[in-house]
């Protein structure tokens, strides 16, 4: 049993991985198992069924829909944010890292109220919008701005530290040679961080569409207008739509996983290329 | 690149401003009504609005989608007060129609616009209780035995909790020696036995079935028979108490609303549609009490005589509210969370 | 150094576009979340967060999320260990794997877990008949609060483990130490701050956690009703300034937590 001093004995090693792995089993695994095998409990024909349902396609649409608007526009302005953070010094940048960090610490419960505080028939600016007859709260803009505030550091978490450990001097090689600004930022800059974005950009869009909390306390919970998947995985939960319930929380794990698969994909493609993601 | 993110940001201006302004119904093939429930009625609707459709359809030839939402009445009817666009409000209990009034919503006097105080169904409320009776619950003095947990909703939230406490008074009221005094002492009692409040009657349905906390649940007729048809006969039964009340949830057309949707007419004929036979019919199969008589009596074994209250009693629902679920009122002087 | 950055152009738009953005999403709605509660006045939030229902709610939120990041320590350093340093069959795959909490949205990690302990469930008849009931009581949030901050501890723990030089350890062992004493006296407090920041983000984490929570937990006030769905219930009952006084309570406790921590982890990494 000779082994090297930094390394533990075979069967330490074994248990260890044997344990992790158990846990693996019963703590990630089996939930997922779970919600596969209820939503196929009365087989797969009453789970396909359940998403023929008209609320639970319109559950469908409309967290696309969210998900269409905010994860843009988080995407454009993360991508802005982490230029100028990385690339510039200026006074109360660290305060506005901060800030863009503030949505990760706060409960999304909280991250819905302060809009229901600001546009709420109660609100501060409530009484206003409702003389012009524009409504934010249980409506599609309610949602999309809940969204966007749960989801707005994604992008440019994931790409601050790989701009910063980028430097810039190919950016001045090229400004150098006469390319323009835009030119530099297309050419240069976004083929050298295109994987961290997209990984930025598939965490923000996977947080979008489960969006539970902050969407739970805007929507209103009108079936078939306001209910995004996972509001509808309650509703129909609470209707005792068990399979229902389940094959749309199915579909929402089967987004998880489809996310974590590209990130293992573009991990080894980082890793190919000698570049860390994060 | 810059056409794709130009055709992404008119795409999302677009749909921005489609979903911003109250457009009013254009054409009169494709109207759309929201009508803003409570909560045991999910699947009551969902019937009732396929039929509406189908009726409505062979009447017009227009198609009409009537979009639902249900939850605790009165977290429902704030709902509405804070902008949800409801057209019709089906709501549990007068009061929570009357908030909305207050605010000018609709008419003061919008319970005299429909037959029946504008409550095309009525209900009571029972003990839904496991299988076998366990703790021999029979009356509503049994709810305050000795470790006994009841689950009932919030009378904040909920308007069928609000009958399940009026209903109790009534028991209360009828009992020897009764005082002022006791009705205070027999919701402090009561309440000292409820262990968790949810905010509508359904949340307190799966409480109780399926996450089988406490040994008795005071619900809705139809929501207590709903429970045992979904969670099958075997698990639960249904316990007729001795008194209890005559509750009739009451439903209108929330008048600024349709005004801003010019779905008026459409609102009205989904309201009328309710009285007639197709719906009370409906509404019986769903363990709703018709108020069409015959259709009452067809399905008498349904739905067992018993000596009720009505919010009368109570001198109505303005006086009940004040008394007993406003700030400040009954409830509120005795309720102390559990432990 | 800082001169010669300013030649990449972008500045000026970048920076506006950023603090357009951030002020309009994030500022401007979190002010109201600072302003509204004084509605009630000071006395009246006093009241309003001090109320035993509140205070209970806080506590178990506050608490739950302590016990679960605590929990989540030993499992996340086991984890992060045999990533690190062991290699098995299907190692890259089960590594992804661990983001399964970050990723799944926390409705459907909720219905799931309480689906696998509810009592009829797998893992929950596996436990009843011990007495243990997981779903519908204070355990079921923990369980949900684990699950949620796991890969937190585990993802801050594996870089630093990785980077750790291998010398100092084989130093350890050629004086003499046993293994057992090389990762108590060497590893384990090169690893304290990195711990402590896991820890923290898996606190913050479970402190504002909803989703999971709500289908697992009871919801019972004063035993298993978090802070966040009596912030949902303050509203329901159109109550904004107590919602907001409960919020803001939850926003500033958690911020001094962190920052605690945060001057903690960086006095042991002083002395390490």
């Amino acid at each position: 049993m000779n082994h090297r001093a930094t390394e533990e004995a075979r069967w330490v090693r074994l248990t260890l991985i044997g344990t992790t792995l158990l846990l693996f089993f019963c703590f990630l695994l089996l939930p997922l198992l779970v919600v596969f095998g209820q939503a196929f409990s009365r087989g797969v024909d009453a789970a396909w069924e359940s998403l023929q349902d008209p609320d639970a396609l319109d559950a469908i649409r409309l967290t696309l829909i969210v998900a269409a608007i905010s994860v843009p526009i988080n995407s454009i302005c993360g991508v802005a944010a982490a230029w100028c953070i990385a690339r510039f010094r200026f006074p109360g940048r660290d305060l506005l890292v901060t800030f863009i960090e503030l949505p990760f610490s706060v409960s999304p419960v909280i991250s819905g109220l302060v809009w229901v505080l600001l546009f709420g028939a109660n609100g501060w600016l409530g009484p206003f919008l409702d003389r012009h007859g524009v409504r934010i709260i249980f409506a599609l803009p309610g949602l999309v701005l809940a969204t966007m505030f749960v989801t707005l550091p994604f992008v440019a978490r994931n790409l601050l530290p790989l701009m910063r450990s980028q430097g810039v001097s190919e950016e001045e090689a090229a400004l150098t040679l006469g390319a323009t600004g835009w030119q530099t930022f297309r050419l240069v800059t976004l083929p050298k961080i295109r994987w961290g974005l997209l990984y930025g950009v598939l965490l923000c869009n996977a947080r979008a569409m489960g969006e539970f909390g902050a969407a739970a306390v805007v929507s209103g919970h009108v079936r078939g207008q306001t209910l995004t998947m996972p509001l509808q995985v309650e509703a129909m939960f609470n209707d005792y739509d068990w399979v229902g319930a389940f094959t749309m929380a199915g579909l929402l794990a089967l987004l998880a996983l489809v996310t974590l698969a590209v990130k293992l994909t573009l991990e080894w493609r980082m890793g190919l290329l000698g570049e860390a993601l994060l | 690149m810059s056409l794709t993110r130009r055709h992404a940001l008119a795409a999302i201006t677009s749909s921005l401003l489609a979903a911003q302004f109250d457009a009013p119904a254009s054409a009169a093939d494709a109207l759309t009504l929201l009508n803003v429930s409570y909560d045991p009625t999910r699947e009551l609707y969902r019937d009732i609005n396929r039929a509406f459709a189908a009726a409505w359809k062979t009447k017009t030839g227009g198609t009409v989608t009537i979009n639902q939402s249900h939850g605790g009445s009165g977290a429902q009817a704030r709902a509405v007060l804070d902008g949800l666009q409801a057209d019709v409000v089906t709501l549990a209990l007068a009061a929570d129609i009357d908030a909305l009034a207050k605010r000018g919503l609709l008419a003061a006097d919008w319970q005299s616009k429909l037959p029946n105080n504008s409550s095309p169904t009525t209900s009571t409320i029972v003990f839904l209780v496991r299988k076998g009776n366990p703790k021999a619950i029979k009356d509503w003095g049994d709810l305050l035995k000795p470790g006994v947990q009841v689950i009932t909703p919030n009378p904040k939230t909920s308007g069928g909790a609000r009958w399940n406490v009026l209903a109790g008074v009534t028991w209360a009221r009828k009992q020897p020696g009764y005082t002022e005094t006791s009705e205070a002492d027999f919701l402090k009692k009561l309440f000292k036995q409820v262990p968790v409040l949810d905010s509508g009657a359904r949340g307190a349905t799966v409480s109780f079935a399926q996450r089988e906390l406490g040994d008795v649940l005071i619900a809705w007729e139809n929501e207590a028979w709903l429970a045992k048809d979904e969670f099958g006969a075997d698990a639960f039964e249904i316990v007729v108490p001795s008194v209890s009340i005559l509750a009739e949830p009451p439903v209108a057309v929330v008048e600024a609303n349709v005004e801003k949707h010019g779905t008026r007419v459409v609102a009205q004929a989904y309201l009328d549609f309710l009285y007639t036979k197709q719906a009370q019919e409906i509404a019986a199969k769903r363990y709703f009490r018709p108020r069409d008589a015959e259709i009452l009596a067809k399905n008498r074994d349904r739905f067992p005589d018993l000596p009720l209250s009505t919010i009368v009693d109570f001198g109505g629902w303005p006086a009940a509210q004040a008394k007993y679920f406003a700030d400040g009122g009954l409830f509120d002087q005795v309720y102390v969370p559990s432990k | 150094m800082a001169r010669t950055r300013r030649v990449l152009p972008g500045f000026q738009l970048s920076l506006s576009i950023t603090l357009l953005w951030v002020s309009l999403i994030v500022l401007v709605p979190m002010t109201a979340l600072f302003l509204r509660p004084w509605e009630l006045g000071a006395a009246g939030v006093w009241a309003s967060i001090t109320e035993p229902r509140v205070l209970a709610a806080l506590k178990l939120s506050f608490g739950a999320a302590a016990v679960a990041a605590v929990v989540n320590v030993p499992l996340g350093l086991l984890t992060a260990w045999v990533f690190v340093r062991l290699r098995f069959p299907g190692r890259d795959l089960a590594d992804s794997l661990i983001d399964m909490p970050l990723a799944l949205p926390t409705a459907v990690a909720g219905i799931a877990l309480t689906g696998l302990f509810a009592p009829k469930g797998w893992l929950g008849a596996l436990l009843a008949p011990l007495g243990i009931k997981v779903a519908y009581t204070p355990l079921g949030i923990l369980v949900a609060l684990v699950f949620v901050g796991f890969p937190f501890v585990v993802r801050t723990l594996q870089p630093v483990i990785h980077d750790l030089p291998l010398d100092a350890e084989e130093a350890a062992a050629t004086l003499g130490a046993t293994r057992w004493q090389t990762l108590r006296r060497v590893v384990l407090p090169a690893l304290l701050p990195a711990l402590l920041a896991g820890f923290g983000a898996a606190l913050a984490r479970g402190v504002g956690e909803y989703g999971s929570v709500i289908f697992i937990a009871g919801n019972m006030p004063m035993i298993s009703e978090i802070a966040p769905l009596l912030i949902v219930v303050r509203l329901e009952q159109l109550d904004y300034a107590g919602a907001a006084a409960i919020g803001l309570v939850m926003l500033l406790a958690s911020f001094g937590i962190l920052l605690l921590l945060n001057l903690l982890q960086r006095r042991i990494g002083r002395f390490a």
